[in-house]
């Protein structure tokens, strides 16, 4: 017994010594967005320990990163955040000498506008935020915003939209054929009437809605395309649709903090995530497409093919990647918003 | 003796000092900032405007920017919160009422365990009681489902993500908030004065409205006060139940702060709550004060 506790004592020991030798990694993610399968696969590999902290919104994350102090090394912000952290020196370039491996980006995140070049940042997740229908209930076209705008009556009163101002904004601005951040006033005026008269047809703006969607309670509705997979997992009625007047690309991007503690292992966590079979644990667990070439074979099976993570070719042209808006243009999308659920 | 005061004052001070900053710090922060413009992605630039204020009320017309009109919008958000709250108040003090009176009227020793069931809510999460709510009244939740199988109803009846589902919620979230203190008041009440009111010919009502009304009124005031005021700022209950397809107040306010990214706004509209908070409470105590009248017993 003594024994067993000596040895167990010089384990815990030994591994801490070792944890401390090679160090620490803070990692500040999404909630429940990490795997953990991940995380344990980096430590075995270099023997750093990381730790996680969660945010709920890209908003919360900039505002404790700009107060400083907060000890984290590396940030996952979405496409729409990377330019201010770049502009406000809240982040520092990758580091060419240990991330080797950026050619393992998709050619199409490679060179994104967000970042030029990925001088900064390695794709975390990405996703787009379509549409989604019950086909036993509505089977016809779905790659429409019509679906949410002017539904079907079959679908009248069945639709969830989710109450992501910007994402709503952005869908109906393209509907009408407008840029993201236009203040053309009659595209907004547009925007908002075709808002104000679809609302009456929304049972709910709600978000945490796998369920509602697998049990029926919603029939159509604007969602993300990882959900609308996890819906139709649980029910294979669901289907996701691409609207083709245009439809959010979004990516979260992995970046190292200007004032990370341990910037190297931070690096060294980089290039880790670029090899595709640890990529393809990160979707594995959140269930969205990752942007690493050649992570797919590595992906569970009910992921390889899914309709919702491959963008159909001759829809691809309507993904568009999004944009922070000028004050005055958020401003103006608030107050349509406010009115549209006053 | 004004040794022992000085003394006193500095034992406090600590206690004070954590009272005054913790207190009125956060709050002269927002008052400060509904006076600033919006910075990028949120944060304040540091210019004086009354722009925030401005828009709280009023709003020009997107299209036509000279048009300036009433911010309707905003007024039907404050007007639904503050409606919604009066009505959760009065349904807790009717529902409240008899439950407290209930308790009250045990014997001394059922009484603890009564209030101790009164209090078990508390000992869950808002969040998690509120979406049992949910759950209990979703299309195909447990009302629906018994409905159902007994064949009362044909098709499921849509209760969740409407009015009576934010209405309900608010309720039971509540409830507990009006029943404590009514309880305080009635354990504290001479029941021999309701016997005397039968002795002197009263009826039931009478008696209830001229004797036990009276003596429990402290009772009724603060737990409207305990209700309504949270109510008014109610954030999750309508958020969960009521679907997000209208805002509250609660609501609105962290529009601003987080996809709105209009910090000022935000706050402009937060101290506007407090404002109606503080003036609708010093209205309702003037009012319930006014018509007290001569003490009775």
């Amino acid at each position: 017994m003594k024994q067993t506790m000596g040895l167990a004592l010089a384990a815990v020991l030994g591994t801490g010594a070792a944890a401390q030798a090679e160090g620490v990694l803070n990692l500040y993610n999404w909630g429940n967005y990490t795997s953990p399968e991940l995380l344990e696969k980096f430590t075995a590999e270099t023997g750093i320990k990381v730790t996680v902290t969660d945010y709920d919104s890209n908003d919360t994350a900039l505002a404790r990163i700009r107060q400083g102090g907060h000890g984290f090394d590396i940030v996952v912000p979405s496409d729409t955040y990377v330019p201010t952290y770049i502009a406000e020196g809240l982040v520092v370039p990758l580091d060419d000498a240990i991330v080797t491996d950026r050619d393992n980006i998709l050619e199409q995140f490679r060179d994104v506008p967000f970042d030029p070049g990925r001088e900064y940042s390695v794709p975390w997740q990405w996703g787009t935020t379509g549409v989604v229908v019950n086909t036993s209930v509505y089977n016809g076209d779905r790659n429409t915003a019509d679906i949410v705008f002017k539904p079907p009556p079959e679908l009248s009163g069945k639709i969830n939209v989710i109450p992501e101002m910007s994402d709503v904004m952005a869908i109906a601005v393209y509907y009408h054929g407008g840029e993201r951040c236009t203040d053309d006033p009659e595209i907004l005026r547009a925007v908002r009437d075709t808002l104000m008269a679809a609302k009456p047809h929304w049972l709910a703006l709600d978000y945490g809605t796998v369920d509602a969607y697998i049990a029926g309670d919603f029939a159509a509705g604007i969602y993300w395309n990882g959900a609308s997979m996890r819906a139709r997992l649980g029910n294979p009625d669901i289907a996701y649709g691409y609207p083709a007047t245009g439809f959010p690309i979004w990516m979260d991007n992995a970046m190292v903090l200007a004032d990370a503690p341990n910037p190297e292992n931070a690096m060294r966590f980089i290039n880790f995530i670029l090899r595709p079979e640890n990529a393809a644990l990160i979707s594995n667990f959140a269930r969205y497409a990752n942007g690493i070439e050649g992570s797919e074979q590595f992906m569970d099976e009910v992921m390889r093919d899914a309709p919702e993570l491959t963008i159909p070719d001759e829809l691809k042209d309507a993904g568009r990647w999004g944009v922070v808006c000028p004050q005055e243009v958020t401003d103006m999308h608030t107050q349509i918003w406010t009115e549209l659920l006053q | 003796m004004r040794r022992a005061t000085w003394w006193n004052w500095l034992l406090c001070a600590p206690a004070l000092v954590v009272l005054v900053v913790a207190a009125s710090g956060p709050l002269v922060i927002v008052a400060v900032y509904s006076f600033l413009s919006p910075g990028n992605l949120g944060g304040v630039e540091w210019t004086f405007t009354t722009e925030a204020w401005f828009r709280v009320f009023f709003s020009r017309d997107m299209f036509e920017p000279d048009i300036v009109t009433w911010n309707d919008a905003h007024l039907v958000i404050f007007w639904r919160s503050v409606w919604l709250s009066l009505q959760t108040t009065v349904i807790c003090a009717l529902l409240g009422f008899p439950t407290a009176w209930f308790i009250a009227t045990r014997r001394p020793g059922n009484r603890t365990l009564w209030l101790f069931l009164v209090t078990i809510p508390f000992w869950t999460n808002l969040l998690i009681r509120t979406f049992a709510v949910q759950e209990m009244i979703r299309n195909n939740g447990i009302v629906n489902t018994l409905l159902l199988k007994a064949g009362i109803i044909e098709a499921p009846i849509q209760m969740l993500y409407t009015d009576f589902a934010v209405l309900l919620g608010m309720a039971y979230v509540f409830l507990p908030l009006m029943v404590l203190p009514l309880y305080a008041a009635m354990e504290r009440m001479d029941f021999r004065l309701v016997e005397a009111s039968y002795d002197l010919y009263a009826s039931r009502w009478a008696s209830l409205w001229h004797v036990i009304l009276p003596s429990v009124r402290p009772g009724l005031i603060a737990g409207s006060i305990l209700v309504f005021i949270p109510a008014i700022g109610a954030y999750v209950t309508p958020r969960v139940l009521g679907g997000g397809r209208t805002m509250m107040l609660g609501n609105l306010i962290a529009l601003q702060f987080g996809q709105g990214r209009n910090w000022p706004l935000g706050a402009a509209l937060s101290m506007l709550l407090l404002i109606v908070v503080v003036a609708a409470l010093v209205i309702y105590l003037r009012a319930v004060g006014q018509d007290r009248g001569p003490r009775r017993g």
